[in-house]
């Protein structure tokens, strides 16, 4: 009882304290500001209050350390509530009148997309610490999150390999879930296999019955779930109920929502993700950046991939900063030209791709046991966020602020 | 594939479908259709069932158990509700959906603060079976049940006991109720607590096949609002038949064309028996009668 009263209390007292936690600590007139627009409620909070967390970790350590040039970071937080409108309005608000010189922003696509045009329209630099289906070409953004070609042209061949040629996708029903859905389709494709059927589901659906059947129908060899919300994680509990017993593989599970944690064994048996990073992750490294995180938030139910990348992005910034010897987001993009703005992160060695400003990752398959533990069958060491790059799109040369997949690339010169 | 296969198949979907709805609705149908309090906090009585039959249950309770204490909680807070809050507001109808929105914020809210942003969930019972070429969960035709089970459950209280006449009789006469010698405000609160109840074993029955977070009461509440607008006053023959048609609709929708259809299936329904029987199905069966 003491401990959730003393969590609430906590957690009561986070938005309140967020400003003055990190400016107390270094007195200096002069801070530099970051926005935090993330969801702390609402039907994606399981995933990213530990992005909040992690960002205020590093701000802590950060400012410790004396801060990015003798600045302190200031944190500007706003809580999205899961919810797209929200975050137009926040991002007007950080932009505008609290002036931030940098803002981290953004779970969903949804909620990027509808954000992105309002960092277009004011001229403001973002960071969108989270994986999704790739293809933003923006210079007002820098991504560090994962994107298909390195989750899924690693994680789809293997699964092909392993478990046969026949897939099935289960999708949440927007932008990510569809475009990610195409990357499929073409991997499955490039490796001379069939889609046995794909199903598209509305956010916030809980009760898959009907799409279950489906499945057992189109008999695949193994499942692509890309679910997205706690209300549709309910799958994995009643498929296992209807023992529909085929692998899985994901791009989403495990790595940010921890299902593996949130339900009983073994609903989740044979679920592959790929990853960047997930608290089981056994190198040293991982190993000290979730003892700093949990000296920080003992409660914190998992650090998952979109804490770590969040983390990192605080430090990269700080790097970027201190090389550019400016905030401005022209003379960070300079640097960025260079190539050679990288980190050891918790996850292993990460640098920025200057063309697309996205990130190369260490990639993890992390398996789940009958028993939800994780194993790691294997890794695969600095894959590069390279499609965009090929398909035409390099920030160095042009900015045309818009977002490509396969079946709409970047027109050709 | 043989045609048992397919029939059975189609079956399951229908009861599955059905209990949903059903489950979802009867609490609404009771402070909603039968009090006419618009309870836009429906959904997190539902969540509060939810937690607290996952929490007895992992505090070691076996399932049916946590489940009554689910009910019974959700039962207590509805009456406390009911005291501070909706008794008050029982002839201002607009300002009740004011007021049960600000709870159902407040426990959202409140649930993410004390609790956390997830629950461990406690696993569905019983395994599952195979007809043809599928497998089903057997806690599915359990659910299927308890939906039966609870419609005839409402349909003996309400016509068949003391509580459920005097309950009728406050309802649609107060002031002749009172003069009658019927202690009006305590029906009203059995009656709000009843529903409350009913919003709390909806959530126990289906907390072990879904996430435990506390935004989940919204996954049911659009189905709850629907089955009672289309079912109408009357609890058992308008939830009952309500939740027969769309169970229909959305599980021929959803296998003909997926769950986004299903869902439209279900709004598209909704418009139409609306638009034709506007006091609902009850009120175009009790009509018939008399």
């Amino acid at each position: 009882m003491s401990k959730s009263v003393l969590r609430g209390l906590r957690a009561a007292a986070l938005t309140g304290t967020l400003v003055l936690g990190s400016s107390l600590a270094l007195a200096a007139e002069n801070p530099i500001k970051l926005g935090v627009l993330e969801d702390q409620s609402g039907d994606f909070a399981a995933a990213t209050i530990g992005k909040v967390h992690a960002i205020q970790l590093a701000t802590e350590e950060i400012n410790k350390a004396g801060g990015i040039m003798g600045r302190p970071i200031e944190l500007v937080a706003y809580d999205t509530q899961s919810d797209n409108t929200r975050y137009q309005e926040f991002m007007r608000r950080v932009l505008q009148r609290d002036k931030v010189d940098v803002v981290f922003a953004g779970f969903s696509s949804a909620s990027r997309e509808a954000y992105r045009p309002i960092v277009d329209q004011f001229n403001g630099f973002a960071f969108y610490n989270n994986q999704y289906e790739g293809g933003v070409c923006d210079g007002h953004m820098i991504v560090t999150g994962a994107v298909p070609e390195q989750q899924f042209s690693t994680l789809i061949p293997y699964m092909m390999e392993k478990y046969g040629k026949n897939v099935y996708t289960l999708a949440a029903d927007y932008n990510f879930g569809q475009i990610s859905a195409e990357w499929v389709r073409k991997i499955v494709k490039e490796n001379g296999g069939k889609m046995a059927g794909e199903e598209f589901i509305p956010l916030g659906v809980s009760q898959f019955s009907q799409s279950i059947q489906n499945i057992q129908k189109a008999k695949p060899d193994f499942v692509v779930t890309l679910l997205v919300g706690t209300a549709q994680a309910s799958y994995y509990e009643q498929a296992a109920s209807a023992n529909v017993n085929l692998p899985m593989a994901s791009s989403v599970n495990v790595g940010q929502g921890y299902e593996h944690k949130r339900f009983k064994p073994p609903s989740l048996k044979d679920m592959y993700v790929t990853t960047n990073y997930i608290e089981e992750i056994d190198s040293p490294k991982s190993k000290e950046f979730y003892a700093k995180f949990k000296a920080k938030f003992p409660s914190e139910p998992y650090v998952n991939q979109e804490a770590e990348n969040s983390y990192l992005a605080v430090y990269l910034y700080k790097q970027m900063v201190e090389r550019a010897k400016s905030t401005k987001r022209e003379d960070i993009r300079k640097v960025i030209a260079l190539g050679d703005v990288c980190m050891d992160a918790p996850e292993g060695k990460v640098c920025i791709d200057p063309k697309s400003q996205h990130m190369s990752h260490t990639i993890y398959l992390a398996k789940v046991g009958a028993d939800h533990s994780i194993s790691f069958p294997k890794t695969w060491e600095d894959i590069k966020p390279y499609w965009l790059g090929e398909a035409g799109c390099d920030l160095t040369k042009k900015d045309p602020m818009a977002q490509y997949t396969p079946s709409n690339p970047p027109p050709k010169p | 594939m043989d045609i048992a296969t397919l029939v059975f198949s189609a079956l399951y979907q229908f009861g599955d479908a059905f209990a949903f709805l059903v489950l979802s609705a009867c609490g609404l149908a009771v402070i909603f259709g039968m009090m006419g309090v618009i309870n836009l906090a429906h959904g997190e009585f539902i969540m509060c069932g939810a937690y607290v039959t996952a929490a007895t249950v992992h505090a070691g309770l076996p399932l049916p158990l946590g489940i009554l204490a689910g009910t019974i909680v959700s039962a207590l807070v509805g009456v406390l509700v009911e005291l501070v809050v909706i008794r008050h507001l029982y002839d201002r109808p607009l300002d009740t959906i004011v007021a049960t929105w600000g709870l159902s914020l407040i426990a959202t809210q409140g649930t993410l603060i004390m609790v956390g942003s997830t629950m461990a969930g406690v696993g569905t019972p019983f395994g599952s079976f195979q007809v043809g070429a599928y497998s089903y969960s057997i806690y599915r035709i359990v659910l299927f049940c308890a939906a039966l089970g609870v419609l005839v459950g409402l349909y003996a209280l309400f016509n068949w006991t003391r509580f459920g006449v005097l309950a009728r009789a406050t309802i649609q006469v107060p002031h002749m109720a009172a003069a009658l010698g019927v202690d009006t405000r305590l029906v009203y609160s059995l009656t709000f607590a009843c529903g409350a109840g009913l919003a709390g074993l909806a959530g126990g029955l289906y907390a072990p096949t879904m996430t435990l977070v506390p935004t989940m009461g919204a996954t049911f509440i659009m189905e709850a609002f629907v089955t009672v607008v289309i079912g109408g006053a009357d609890v058992f023959l308008g939830t009952a038949p309500a939740g027969a048609v769309l169970a229909v609709v959305k599980s021929v929708m959803t296998s003909w064309q997926g769950q986004l259809f299903g869902q439209i299936g279900l709004l598209v329904a909704v418009i139409i028996v609306v638009r034709v029987l506007p006091k609902g199905i009850s009120g175009f069966v009790l009509r018939e009668r008399t």
